[in-house]
């Protein structure tokens, strides 16, 4: 138990992983989590160290970064070598590849893209620079949206008409079902992400146990409430129990945020279909602006060439996202594909399932070849 | 980027504007709270903090726990905090 002196309550997180192995007795449980902060957690704190090899956790699409398709990077750069644009974006988004490169090259060749830390940043660059078309690059699951939309309507009510959202908000519902109705995967449960559902609380989930018979528990992010949410999943399996339960009742509510929804609906409707990375085409799985904010929407005001680019043949990110492989099983984990030169998304985020095997794992990939690797 | 940051609030600003000032890691910073409208935030209550908006009320246990997770992230915490006290949300 190397790593569990620094767990905040090392005695709680034995006693946690004596009860999971006691409960996953002789069987054998994969369980998957669908949010990047859970991914990076369970590397940062070698979780996979603690568990017994009774239970395999896999790493779903959980971090928006990674599952935006390389079409919508070179969309991205197109519209911001539109003439007199100023494009601002997230930090994690600008060394993601497409086709032609990132954003960060397209700022080397004299693009003008600018890192901002929120879309409040990007409207008050609009403000700012009246004379010329500011565009965010929105991305992210409902942990996020709420705000670019809170951001529209900020917009329109201080009549800043040279703003534009460039919209890749998803939603976590539908990758859920994706995975689920995936046949190369057999999973007994999910434990559910953390910020996302203080926005859509928890009864968006009960398709997982009500249609799927998986149970589903969502959790905080600290390594203790990733054991305790992987006790309770084991819990319900060896109780014959299947539903929806909420370990991370300090931050998510059984309703989540409905004024947070609300501002959601008002600014964005669904799209027929989005792809992502790795997964293909989901139905009803994106979010883009309503007709009534067409002026505020730079797929409306831009030339988006919106060609479907196929992923690198060498990269290997949608088996990695769909947990069909572990990042260190694809050809080019830590020799052509680095956080320093990423080709696939995985590795570009922190939250990256690639990535954070990359920063943390290492040992864990000794222990697995010794072990004879995952099953 | 989906990290969530807790703040202090120590002041509401404009209210027409969904302004409030926090303490985030000893330094003060505009957040937008309109997210929270309905949850009647006054100076005192701990936030958790994603892209310069409020998402949701915690108590200071929470918030507590939550600085301690971060602080253990190492360089995705600070890089996170940096770009807070970066944001210049008016």
């Amino acid at each position: 138990m190397r790593f569990v002196d620094e767990y905040r309550d090392p005695a709680a997180a034995r006693a946690l992983v004596a009860r999971i192995t006691e409960l996953a007795g002789d069987g054998h449980y994969k369980f998957m989590e669908v949010c990047g902060g859970h991914t990076h957690t369970i590397y940062r704190h070698g979780i996979e160290h603690l568990l017994p090899t009774s239970v395999e956790l896999v790493h779903g699409p959980g971090c928006p970064v990674c599952v935006i398709p390389m079409g919508r990077i070179d969309d991205a750069i197109s519209v911001a070598q539109a003439p007199g644009v100023i494009f601002t974006s997230f930090g994690d988004m600008m060394r993601v590849p497409g086709s032609r490169g990132s954003l960060l090259g397209a700022k080397a060749q004299g693009a003008d893209v600018r890192i901002v830390y929120s879309p409040l940043d990007a409207l008050r660059v609009a403000v700012d620079n009246p004379e010329q078309p500011v565009v965010f690059f929105a991305v992210g699951f409902e942990t996020t949206s709420p705000s670019t939309a809170a951001t529209v309507l900020k917009a329109r009510q201080d009549g800043v008409m040279n703003f534009s959202v460039f919209s890749n908000h998803v939603t976590i519902v539908p990758p859920i079902k994706a995975i689920l109705d995936s046949p190369d995967l057999r999973l007994d449960g999910f434990i559910g992400p953390g910020h996302v559902s203080t926005v859509v609380g928890q009864r968006p989930y009960r398709f997982v146990p009500d249609e799927y018979g998986k149970p589903l528990v969502t959790a905080g992010f600290e390594p203790l409430d990733i054991l305790q949410a992987i006790q309770m999943l084991l819990t319900q399996i060896s109780e014959g129990r299947c539903c929806v339960e909420n370990q991370y009742t300090r931050c998510v509510s059984e309703g989540g945020n409905p004024r947070a929804l609300a501002i959601l609906d008002e600014v964005f409707e669904v799209r027929p279909q989005f792809e992502w990375r790795g997964l293909g085409f989901i139905p009803e799985s994106a979010l883009k602006l309503r007709p009534e904010f067409a002026n505020w929407d730079a797929e409306l005001r831009f030339e988006v060439p919106g060609v479907r680019v196929a992923d690198p043949k060498a990269c290997q990110c949608g088996e990695v996202l769909k947990g069909a492989i572990k990042p260190w099983e694809c050809k080019v984990f830590g020799t052509a594909c680095t956080p320093e030169t990423p080709i696939g998304t995985c590795m570009v985020s922190s939250e990256g399932a690639c990535a954070a095997y990359y920063n943390f794992g290492r040992l864990h990939r000794e222990v697995a070849v010794t072990m004879g690797g995952p099953r | 980027m989906c990290l969530g940051i807790p703040g202090e609030v120590v002041d509401l600003l404009d209210s027409n504007r969904h302004l409030a000032k926090v303490d985030v890691a000893g330094v003060r910073r505009n957040i937008n709270i309109d997210l929270l409208e309905d949850e009647n935030v006054v100076p005192g209550d701990w936030v958790l903090i994603h892209v310069g908006f409020a998402m949701a009320k915690i108590d200071e246990e929470e918030a507590r726990r939550a600085l301690e997770g971060l602080q253990l992230m190492g360089q995705a915490y600070s890089d996170e905090v940096q770009a807070v006290l970066e944001s210049q949300i008016a």
